[in-house]
């Protein structure tokens, strides 16, 4: 069974990925996004990362694609005449080789390395959130604490980049 | 059982389809909604790898990668606004001030 929702999630995904880019207007865009990080949610799920997986659902496709449609509505874009830049045959190319090049090499790779402390048993035993939760809170606190500097940073450089220009700040202009 | 090959398989097409979405998309919206899909096809790889070489961290740095994904979002939509708001377009081929 876990193999028939791989392919479907996967191969989702990547067709989800393929509109996100190739779409013209900028709102299908936005909601063939949402479809691919629904779908990669969905990956997670197989990969018994539930926390992730509500993560992604609740943090992406919740806030930050809303604040994406929320900005393409807010500006109003018309879809262009011309949407694609103007040398992309020569970069759809580049991209295409880098890509099959990627492929080749995942395929013909073995993966393997020394196995970590995290065997899935003693995983499922109390939940993959008390298993992340014990992690974050012990071995990886202090970049869970700079992640947390670095939102406050970007909440208040996007407040001072957006906010409206007043009088006062023309003016000492 | 779906071997790690096939995960990492799927993330390197996403991955490359960001790509190609970064370099042939003019519009700047456009071009940061592939960077959100290469950051989603590394978080597919970091959570793949977690499993199946049963270690937490892989989890947990796609979870910092989340939230530098958010911040990336905000950051970069408010910079689009401020350009919108001063050329009334927003297509990365006419924003060349930083140009020399």
């Amino acid at each position: 069974m876990i193999p028939v929702f791989f392919v479907y999630f996967s191969v989702v995904s990547i067709l989800a990925g393929i509109l996100t880019v190739a779409l013209r207007n900028p709102v299908h865009c936005g909601l063939a996004l949402l479809a691919l990080l629904l779908h990669v949610a969905g990956l997670f799920v197989l990969l018994n990362a539930e926390f992730l997986f509500a993560v992604q659902v609740i943090v992406y496709a919740g806030a930050i694609l809303v604040l994406y449609l929320f900005v393409l509505m807010l500006l109003n874009l018309k879809s262009d005449e011309r949407y694609l830049h103007t040398k992309y045959a020569v970069m759809l190319f580049a991209g295409v080789a880098i890509c099959g090049e990627l492929v080749l090499l995942v395929l013909r790779s073995p993966f393997g390395g020394t196995k970590g402390d995290a065997p899935a048993p003693a995983v499922l035993q109390d939940g993959n959130s008390y298993a992340v939760g014990i992690k974050m809170f012990s071995e990886y606190l202090l970049p869970f604490e700079i992640v947390g500097v670095f939102l406050l940073g970007a909440i208040i450089g996007a407040i001072v980049l957006a906010k409206t220009p007043t009088a006062a700040d023309v003016e000492q202009e | 059982m779906v071997p790690l090959s096939a995960y990492v398989a799927v993330s390197a097409i996403l991955f490359a389809t960001g790509l190609i979405g970064v370099l042939i998309r003019r519009n700047f919206i456009i071009v940061l909604m592939a960077v959100e899909i290469m950051l989603n096809a590394a978080n597919i790889n970091l959570v793949a790898f977690s499993y199946y070489l049963e270690s937490m961290a892989g989890q947990i740095v796609a979870l910092f990668v989340i939230a530098i994904a958010a911040g990336e979002a905000a950051v970069g939509l408010a910079i689009i606004i401020v350009v919108f708001r001063g050329k009334i377009s927003t297509n990365v081929d006419e924003m060349n001030l930083l140009k020399w």
